[in-house]
């Protein structure tokens, strides 16, 4: 550390007021209006911006509004395969990259990371025409199986997420330790079985809960690619702030911003794990 | 036992040991790209050995090494392990164990563990396998250590797991690759006797790559030096120092005074050479074999130098083996280092030329009290000169 002596401590600079001030406002700038959205929820009135008392009317309404269960379920449905999928296809991406050199290889790499910043309006029209053109979806498949275009729409654009975590795992791995168990007797897989994936696993834990939270509250390219039956969560919710934003709404959000917060706390502890495991 | 077939004449001829060979290498060639790693070198190591592939970063002798175990496959050549063809075989499917330099030891699995994974993968039943990894624990000193994470190890202690994990497989060969250089200096000379004594108790063979010529001379029963993929000279360390074949050996294997010269007598015992540089003709108690009209080296190592007061007009000494007024050369001593159990003297020549001597303090003062700018004359024996012809 080469910082003069007399430099003010990192600390000190948030002991100062202008400071403090402007980092309250921030907060209060990100924080209030999730504050008013759950707050509201608990609201026993029919208009959501007059507060009348606490009531949980808005979730008993919730659990008895059929469509919007099923919504949630194919949600989770959808979610849950994504993200098997989409953490088999970025590990073996992830290890793909890293394992060979071929020609091409800076390409390859950039092409899978591409789903990561094409905007997800030009995916959704993409998929859209994708899923009319080029693979039709029969209509009449029946439930799980008419989550289909959703599920590949997502694992296309989640993927990338995991390789990337993946790959960046895979930067601090020792190939002698590979190469040790080939020379102590394991085969190919056996060796990626035993020794890669252990190594892996901070990164496809925190890589599947991002997965997760990433699918599950997608809207722009499951709107593209949702048909008549297969409405997910936020799509359903998309549908009811369109007639007026009631309690209910209020209601929902709430169960998905905490969905999504504990999920996103999890990863985030996880990688915390795994970064702490890295340090000598 | 047969000896080694014809096909590895070169390497083979010198020194070979008279056990048969456990590893062949038959002009084995590989190529990165454009770049010729190892360059047709033909090698029989024999069972029992302790081999030392030596030589600077980038001569190949790695590639050598990684070829052996399986990481690398030769563009050319064969590769026989006790009599087999393992030229292209997987490195899970050769009788070697390798460890590396890194040591590998898999941070995931405790001691035990470790060194269990390989006989796991050989299937061999959980009973068994205890009481081999307790016997392999014991042979490397880590006797109730197995519980133990990796991570809460030492660098000497993690080096031990890597061994017994080669060890345990009972392997024909086991390969160590720059084994001491991740430890420091002390803990390095007190593995390379633990080393030592592990070779000479499973009675497996080594083979070791190094480019510390110190651990190659102190471990190794034969060491092959290596130099832009080819094999300059294999021998046993003692052959290596005393009778280099090259100046590139006798240069890279200690430090060493080379002199150019040029044969003027060659009798069967004795040889009279020319050496300009030192303006003096040096005394040979041995024939050389060189023609007169080529060049050769004269190469003559520091500590067998001596050095003899030369003020006041002191008269040249006459060196032990060798007519007066042979392999005796003015100088000057231009700088003194002194270190500890030696010291080393540069010492100029009138023609210019620099010459390093060392002498042994034997003593806890010196006798004869060398200074700076002090002349001396500078002598060696009859047999102290090797010729080089390369």
């Amino acid at each position: 550390m080469t910082r003069p002596a007399n430099a003010p401590d990192l600390l000190d600079y948030s002991r100062r007021w202008p400071l403090r001030l402007v980092l309250a406002a921030v907060g209060l700038f990100l924080y209030l209006p999730l504050l008013v959205l759950v707050v509201m929820s608990f609201n026993d009135s029919r208009q959501t911006t007059v507060w009348r008392g606490f009531s949980l009317r808005w979730y008993e309404k919730l659990a008895g509004n059929a469509e919007l269960v099923a919504a949630l379920g194919n949600s989770l449905l959808i979610a849950g395969l994504s993200t098997l999928l989409s953490l088999l296809l970025g590990t073996l991406a992830a290890i793909a990259l890293w394992r060979f050199r071929f020609p091409g290889l800076g390409l390859v790499a950039a092409g899978f990371t591409l789903p990561i910043v094409v905007p997800e309006i030009c995916m959704g029209v993409a998929m859209l025409i994708f899923f009319t053109r080029i693979l039709p979806w029969p209509q009449d498949l029946g439930w799980p199986l008419a989550l289909g275009p959703i599920v590949i729409a997502h694992v296309a654009f989640i993927f990338p997420f995991v390789a990337v975590v993946v790959r960046a795992r895979l930067q601090s791995f020792n190939r002698e330790a590979e190469e040790a168990a080939r020379d102590l007797g394991a085969g190919p897989w056996r060796a990626l079985v035993d020794i890669v994936l252990p190594h892996l696993k901070p990164s496809l834990i925190a890589g599947a809960l991002l997965a997760f939270t990433l699918s599950l509250d997608d809207f722009v390219i499951t709107f593209f690619t949702a048909g008549p039956d297969t409405i997910t969560f936020p799509v359903k919710v998309y549908s009811m702030v369109r007639f007026g934003v009631t309690p209910e709404v209020n209601a929902i959000s709430t169960v998905l911003l905490l969905l999504t917060v504990l999920l996103t706390a999890v990863a985030l502890r996880v990688q915390a794990i795994a970064g702490e495991r890295l340090a000598p | 036992m047969t000896t080694a077939p014809s096909a590895l004449a070169p390497a083979s001829a010198v020194a070979a040991p008279a056990a048969r060979p456990i590893i062949e290498f038959r002009h084995v060639t590989k190529r990165f790209g454009p770049v010729v790693a190892v360059d047709d070198v033909s090698l029989a190591i024999a069972e029992g050995e302790f081999f030392a592939l030596l030589g600077p970063s980038g001569c190949g002798k790695t590639t050598l090494l990684r070829m052996l175990a399986g990481f690398e496959t030769p563009t050319r050549g064969q590769i026989l392990i006790d009599g087999e063809d393992y030229t292209r075989a997987p490195p899970n499917r050769r009788p070697v164990n390798m460890v590396f330099q890194s040591y590998a030891v898999f941070p995931h699995m405790s001691v035990s563990e470790n060194i269990a994974y390989g006989l796991r993968m050989d299937g061999v039943p959980a009973a068994e396998r205890r009481a081999r990894v307790a016997e392999a624990l014991a042979l490397v000193q880590l006797e109730g250590l197995g519980d133990r994470r990796p991570d809460q190890l030492s660098g000497g202690q993690r080096q031990r797991v890597a061994l017994a994990r080669a060890l345990v497989k009972r392997p024909r060969v086991v390969l160590l690759d720059e084994p001491l250089s991740a430890l420091d200096a002390k803990l390095r000379e007190d593995l390379r006797f633990e080393l030592s004594r592990l070779h000479d108790r499973v009675g497996i063979t080594f083979v070791m790559v190094t480019h510390d010529q110190d651990e190659a001379l102190a471990l190794a029963t034969r060491c092959a030096v290596m130099h832009k993929g080819g094999l300059l000279q294999v021998a046993t360390p003692a052959d290596l120092y005393e009778f280099p074949s090259s100046r590139l050996v006798a240069d890279f294997i200690g430090s060493v005074n080379l002199f150019e010269g040029r044969v003027r007598v060659d009798e069967s015992d004795h040889a009279l050479i020319d050496l300009p540089e030192a303006g003096i003709t040096a005394w040979l108690d041995h024939g050389t074999g060189a023609s007169e009209t080529v060049q050769i080296w004269l190469a003559i190592r520091p500590e067998k130098m001596e050095l003899h007061k030369r003020g006041t007009g002191a008269p040249p000494p006459v060196m032990e083996g060798t007519p007066e007024g042979h392999n005796v050369v003015a100088g000057t001593i231009t700088d003194i280092a002194y270190l500890g159990s030696e010291s080393v003297y540069a010492v100029r020549l009138a023609t210019g030329k620099m010459v390093r001597v060392i002498r042994p303090n034997l003593t806890r003062w010196d006798q004869e009290d060398f200074t700076w700018d002090e002349p001396v004359w500078l002598g060696w024996h009859a047999e102290a000169a090797a010729v080089l012809l390369q």
